[in-house]
C-alpha cells in the first residue's frame, strides 16, 4: 500500500517518545531471525535479522499493520482498525501473496465483490517497499539490491554483468 | 511532432483527392477498448530504477545483449526511447529534486485505438482482445509509417538485417504470456510492484483510488486513461506529466480519427504502392509550396484590374 512511508515516519516520531516494550512479544512467539527470499533463482537467500529490527523500530505496526493488536497509526487503517484485535497470522506471506496477477489470484479478486483491500500488494513489492521505503527515509539501511541479497550466478548473466564498460547501453537515441 | 503532422497532411490529402472518402474505418473516439483487456498501471512513486524490467523484457523477448550491464546508471544521463534492441527502456527525471529522482519506464502503450495500426499499409498490427497491440514481422515492409504516426515514439526499427529490415516493439509478452492470463516480463520481476498488471478497467479504478487515498503522493491524473483514446498501460506521478517527458500536449481522440480512411486504400497499395508513395509525396510538397504561391496569386490577380 502507498501508505508505508507515512506510517514508518509517523510511526518513527512517536515511537521515541513512547519507549516502551512492544506488545507483540506478550502473545506468539516472535522468531529472532527469518530466510527471505528462500528459492530465490537471480538472488540468493538470506538472513533478516528480526531481533535487531524490533529493537531499532519498537512499533510493530510499523511492518505488521493491524496484525498484530499494536495501535495503527494510518490514517486510512484507523478507519477500520482502530480495534483490531490481533490475528492468527503476522507473517507477510500470510496476506501478501507471492503471485499476486497470477490468473488465479485475479479472477478471485473479480469474483469476490465483498472485497475491500483491492490493492493489496505482492509480496514481494510488500517486502522491498517497506524495507527500501524505511531504509531510505530513515538512512541507515540498506537499499542496493545486494546490500542485502547478493546475486547468484544465475542472476548475473540476467542482468548481463559481464558487459560493463562498453558505451551507455542503447546508445542509439532519436 | 512535425513528422507526425507531416503524415498526416499526405495521409488525408492523398486519400481524399486519391479516392474520395471511404467507408472503411471506425467509429473513431467511441471505441472504449476490449472490456477484457488487459493493462499495466506503473506508480512512478515506486519506481526505484533498478532496471530489473528492462533485464527481463531483454531476456524474454531474447533480444541482444545489451552494450552495458542492466546495473549501469550511466544510461540515466540521457534520455532513451524504445529501440530495436530494448522494447523498454527506464528514464530518469527530476533529479536535482529534493524529493529525489523520479523514474519512468517507457514502452508501447498498447493503445486501444493504434495510430501504428492505423498508419499500416500492409495490415501487420493487430490489437488483440486481452488489449495487446502485437504485430506480423513476416509481412512488415519495413515502410516505417506506424514508428511515425505513432505519439509514444514506441517502436524500434531494427537497422541490422539489410535484408529484412522490420519494425520491433513491445508486444505486452503476448506469445509468451499474456495469451495464457499471465503478467509481462517486466511486471512479474519488479520488486516494488512499481507495476501493477490487471484488468485496464479495474486498473484505473485502482489507480483513482491510490490518488484519493494518498492525495499527496500524485498529482490528480492517470496518464493514458483518456489520452488518444485510452492505452492499456497508464501512469500515476508525483509531479505534473510534463515534467517526467510525457507528451501532455496530446487529444483525447484517437490519432486513428486522422489516418482511418487511409486504411481502405490497402487494397490499391498493394498494387501500386510504389506510385502512390511518391505521388504522396509530391503532393505534399506542392500543397506547402502551393499556399505560398496562390497566396502570391491571388495577391496578384487583387491588383489586376
Ligand atoms: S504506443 Fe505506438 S506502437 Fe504502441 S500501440 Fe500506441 S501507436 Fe502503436
Ligand atoms: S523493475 Fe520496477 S522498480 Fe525497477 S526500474 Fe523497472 S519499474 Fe522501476
Amino acid at each position: 500500500m502507498s501508505s508505508y512511508k507515512h506510517l514508518i515516519v509517523a510511526a518513527l516520531s512517536i515511537g521515541a517518545i513512547s519507549v516502551s516494550s512492544p506488545a507483540a512479544l506478550q502473545c506468539a512467539p516472535v522468531p529472532d531471525s527469518i530466510t527471505l527470499n528462500p528459492n530465490g533463482k537471480l538472488f540468493s537467500p538470506f538472513t533478516f535479522n528480526h531481533s535487531k529490527h524490533i529493537q531499532s523500530i519498537k512499533e510493530c505496526a510499523d511492518c505488521h499493520h493491524h496484525t498484530t493488536g499494536t495501535l495503527v497509526l494510518d490514517p486510512n487503517c484507523v478507519r477500520c482498525h482502530q480495534n483490531s484485535s490481533p490475528t492468527a497470522v503476522v507473517s507477510c506471506k500470510g496476506c501478501h501473496s507471492a503471485t499476486p496477477f497470477s490468473p488465479e489470484t485475479l479472477a478471485a479478486k473479480r469474483a469476490d465483490k465483498q472485497r475491500y483491500h483491492l490493492d493489496k500488494m505482492g509480496l514481494k513489492g510488500a517486502m522491498h517497499q517497506n524495507c527500501i521505503g524505511c531504509h531510505t527515509k530513515v538512512g541507515n539501511g540498506p537499499t542496493g539490491c545486494q546490500d542485502c541479497h547478493p546475486r547468484t550466478k544465475e542472476g548475473a548473466a540476467f542482468y548481463s554483468t559481464n558487459r560493463k564498460g562498453a558505451k551507455p547501453a542503447h546508445a542509439e537515441e532519436e | 511532432m512535425k513528422r507526425r503532422n507531416f503524415l498526416k497532411a499526405c495521409l488525408i490529402g492523398g486519400t481524399t483527392i486519391a479516392l474520395g472518402k471511404t467507408n472503411k474505418g471506425y467509429a473513431s473516439g467511441s471505441f472504449e477498448g476490449y472490456p477484457e483487456a488487459m493493462g499495466v498501471l506503473v506508480d512512478t512513486t515506486r519506481c526505484i530504477g533498478c532496471r530489473s524490467c528492462e533485464a527481463a523484457c531483454n531476456k524474454e523477448q531474447k533480444l541482444p545483449e545489451p552494450d552495458t550491464s542492466f546495473d549501469d546508471p550511466s544510461v540515466f544521463e540521457h534520455d532513451r526511447r524504445p529501440t530495436a534492441k530494448a522494447y523498454t527502456v527506464v528514464n530518469r527525471y527530476q533529479k536535482e529534486q529534493p524529493s529525489g529522482p523520479v523514474y519512468r519506464k517507457v514502452q508501447c502503450n498498447h493503445c486501444n485505438e493504434p495510430a501504428c495500426l492505423t498508419s499500416c499499409f500492409v495490415n501487420a498490427y493487430t490489437k488483440t482482445q486481452e488489449g495487446a497491440v502485437i504485430y506480423n514481422s513476416k509481412v512488415c515492409v519495413g515502410c516505417r509509417n506506424c514508428m511515425i504516426a505513432c505519439p509514444f515514439n514506441a517502436p524500434g526499427y531494427d537497422y541490422d538485417s539489410a535484408t529484412n529490415p522490420v519494425v520491433k516493439k513491445c508486444i505486452l509478452c503476448y506469445d509468451t504470456r499474456l495469451k495464457y492470463g499471465r503478467p509481462p516480463a517486466c511486471v512479474e520481476i519488479c520488486p516494488q510492484e512499481a507495476l501493477t498488471f490487471g484488468h485496464r478497467a479495474d486498473l484505473i479504478k485502482l489507480a483513482h483510488e491510490r490518488i484519493r487515498a494518498t492525495p499527496d503522493r500524485y498529482v490528480d491524473h492517470v496518464y493514458g486513461e483518456k489520452e488518444v483514446g485510452g492505452t492499456s498501460w497508464l501512469y500515476l506521478a508525483p509531479v505534473g506529466f510534463d515534467k517526467l517527458g510525457f507528451d501532455t500536449t496530446l487529444s483525447n481522440d484517437p490519432i486513428i480519427s486522422n489516418v482511418k480512411d487511409f486504411l481502405g486504400m490497402v487494397p490499391m497499395v498493394l498494387s501500386i504502392w510504389p506510385a502512390l508513395f511518391s505521388g504522396i509525396h509530391l503532393l505534399c510538397k506542392n500543397q506547402e509550396h502551393g499556399e505560398h504561391g496562390h497566396d502570391t496569386d491571388s495577391n496578384q490577380e487583387d491588383t489586376k484590374p
